[in-house]
């Protein structure tokens, strides 16, 4: 392993063996097939990808909570199945919606307790608790019970106990799902100070948020299915559609688009048609402008009228749909209840 | 700009990270369990009813006197059973269902610290509500003790306790493989040891078998041994000496608490393999 690298991963897998009642044959649902990572000291790396995705999967694995099917993983310079203690003493989780801690204790006293479990002395670990709750700006919350919290102010307790232990390598499992935009903001703010800090601190967080992954992460890997299909800084992913030319048409139609008569037209390379608030909204990825008189030409003849056009720079969005082939929430619905 | 947090100075490890996981463990029963007042119905007002029923049957058909005590002191122990059983047997399950036993397992803090907490946090809760049973029922039915020696009482107690929540660490592993089935084996482990281990009556009044049988639980000896080191006809009706229970408690002890650890590694490797410690499948 690259002695700058935190985490690294090769070909790493994992499929679960999954019992049918009444069956001989357990059924395998694969979750995570062939990741390769390479994740340097001092990075904030986002794994970008739907529900289901394997996103959940591979922080268990680097986390030593589930031991890979195939492949080697990594983190802090240890064999995350043959030498775990070593890993464990270097990191610290935090995951979005968890309901960890005891609710007749308070918040304060929570962290107290986790931060027993990491050594920190009493007295240290109570002033860490008291900066780190005014900086997440729930010290007025110290002597709260934990059960008596909202969800939103459960997980700022949560996020203020993976960063008390002052680990060397910090993974944040959709971190800001659940809080409101406000609070989401403060969270990611307070990632970004905090690794701006100290660049020997690495940052692995996973998100289905594009906004999320944009704003924070140096590098984004983007993950479906449990493969990888991408990987680079946010600017060098959306540089490579850089090349094609970006349109939003927003359009008033009065019956269903058909998709497969902009498909067929030449110079189109992406088109996906969705619904939003009563009109229906097309994104276009064309190998060069010239081709948008076509598309607006063929629109029209299926009797639409446009509301909108609009030529933007691509997004991580764009980038995730012509990897995939569908959009992040289209994805999402398709998913049934397979691992994260 | 200022640092948002100063570095660690005195991380500790070894046998220190060891025993603050511990102290860390055992305050949420220690403080968190007193905070509900609850309790005081639920695990001492509750519990004194059944012991009401044995003394007024035991009165009723003239047993002897020390009969009454023998409730008392069963009484107070069931509160340990019932601790063990629902809050430490079935615990780490629970803790697998609410998002804590990931976090224990990711921590640096060994896991033998985490049940020995979650032990010696129980043993204090569930202290006070048995003196209540005890306090209580003494005094309302004028239990007369009489004590040969305190120290021998106190160390019969200890290694009750030792072998007890030993025990309880032990099927606490156990029980992580078992899910929800955990839940129902409580269930049926619950009322035959009220039987076996003679929670209400001397032990003796069973045929040899039934406490060899029943020892397995330590309480079957450790009562035993406390009638007998409490009570004026306690020896007459003790089923083997004070001196053989002891060392039966000593071997318990041993064999429960190595079998808690050798269990916990066992079932840690497994359940991480599996992929059992954050959810139920495979």
């Amino acid at each position: 392993m690259d002695g700058s690298n935190s985490i690294e991963t090769q070909g790493l897998g994992r499929v679960y063996k999954i019992r049918n009642p009444g069956k001989k044959e357990a059924r395998t649902l694969t979750a995570l097939e062939g990741v390769d990572l390479q994740i340097q000291r001092g990075e904030l790396f986002g794994i970008l990808g739907p529900n289901g995705a394997g996103k959940t999967t591979l922080i268990k694995i680097l986390t030593t909570l589930l031991s890979p099917t195939h492949g080697t993983a990594h983190v802090a310079g240890f064999d995350v199945t043959k030498d775990p203690e070593n890993v464990r003493s270097r990191i610290n989780m935090v995951s979005g919606g968890e309901s960890s801690g005891y609710g007749l204790l308070t918040v304060r006293e929570n962290l107290w307790m986790f931060a027993q479990f990491y050594g920190i002395p009493s007295k240290e670990a109570n002033e860490r608790i008291k900066t780190l709750l005014k900086i997440v700006g729930i010290e007025d919350r110290a002597n709260t019970r934990s059960s008596s919290l909202s969800t939103g102010l459960r997980q700022k307790m949560n996020i203020v106990r993976g960063f008390l232990t002052d680990p060397e390598i910090l993974f944040l499992d959709e971190p800001t799902l659940g809080l409101d935009v406000g609070a989401s903001r403060s969270v990611r703010d307070f990632i970004r100070r905090w690794m701006d800090e100290n660049h020997q601190r690495t940052l692995l967080l996973t998100t289905h948020y594009m906004v999320e992954a944009e704003e924070l992460c140096d590098r984004v890997a983007i993950i479906n299915k449990g493969k990888l299909l991408a990987c680079g800084t946010p600017a060098s992913l959306k540089q490579s559609q850089q090349r094609e030319a970006i349109f939003q048409i927003d359009l008033d139609s009065p019956k269903s688009l058909e998709v497969s008569v902009f498909e067929q037209l030449a110079g189109v390379n992406m088109v996906k048609l969705h619904d939003e608030e009563g009109k229906t909204v097309m994104d276009l990825a064309l190998s060069e402008e010239a081709v948008l008189a076509n598309v607006i030409a063929a629109a029209t003849t299926q009797g639409a009228q446009i509301i909108t056009l609009q030529k933007r720079e691509p997004t991580l969005e764009d980038v995730f749909v012509r990897l995939v082939g569908q959009r992040m929430e289209e994805v999402e619905h398709g998913n049934d209840a397979s691992p994260d | 700009m200022a640092m948002m947090l100063p570095p660690i100075k005195n991380r500790q490890t070894g046998w220190r990270l060891f025993l603050m996981t511990v102290i860390g463990r055992s305050y949420p029963r220690v403080v968190g369990m007193q905070r509900e007042l609850s309790w005081i119905f639920f695990d001492t007002f509750l519990p004194m009813l059944g012991v009401v029923a044995y003394v007024f049957v035991y009165r009723a058909i003239k047993a002897p006197e020390d009969y009454v005590g023998f409730v008392v002191v069963g009484g107070a122990m069931m509160a340990y059973w019932m601790n063990v059983l629902w809050s430490m047997s079935s615990q780490l399950y629970w803790e697998k269902e609410t998002g804590n036993l990931a976090l224990y397992i990711i921590s640096p803090g060994p896991m033998m610290g985490i049940l020995l907490g979650m032990a010696m946090g129980g043993l204090f809760a569930t202290t006070l509500r048995a003196l209540g049973i005890v306090i209580l029922g003494s005094l309302f039915f004028q239990v007369h003790y009489v004590i040969v020696s305190f120290w021998q009482l106190f160390l019969v107690f200890f290694l009750t306790m030792v072998a007890l929540y030993g025990l309880g660490m032990m099927t606490a592993s156990l029980y992580l493989l078992l899910s929800r089935e955990a839940y129902h084996l409580s269930n049926l482990a619950q009322e035959p040891i009220f039987l076996i281990s003679g929670f209400y009556f001397p032990i003796k009044s069973f045929p040899a078998w039934v406490p060899f049988v029943g020892s397995i639980i330590p309480l079957t000896m450790g009562m035993d041994a406390m009638r007998q080191l409490a009570f004026a006809s306690g020896p007459s009706l003790g089923w083997i000496s004070v001196k053989l229970e002891l060392i039966g408690l000593v071997v318990l002890s041993v064999l429960f608490l190595v079998s808690a650890r050798v269990l916990l590694d066992y079932m840690e490797r497994l359940a991480v393999r599996e992929g059992r410690l954050t959810e139920s499948r495979a």
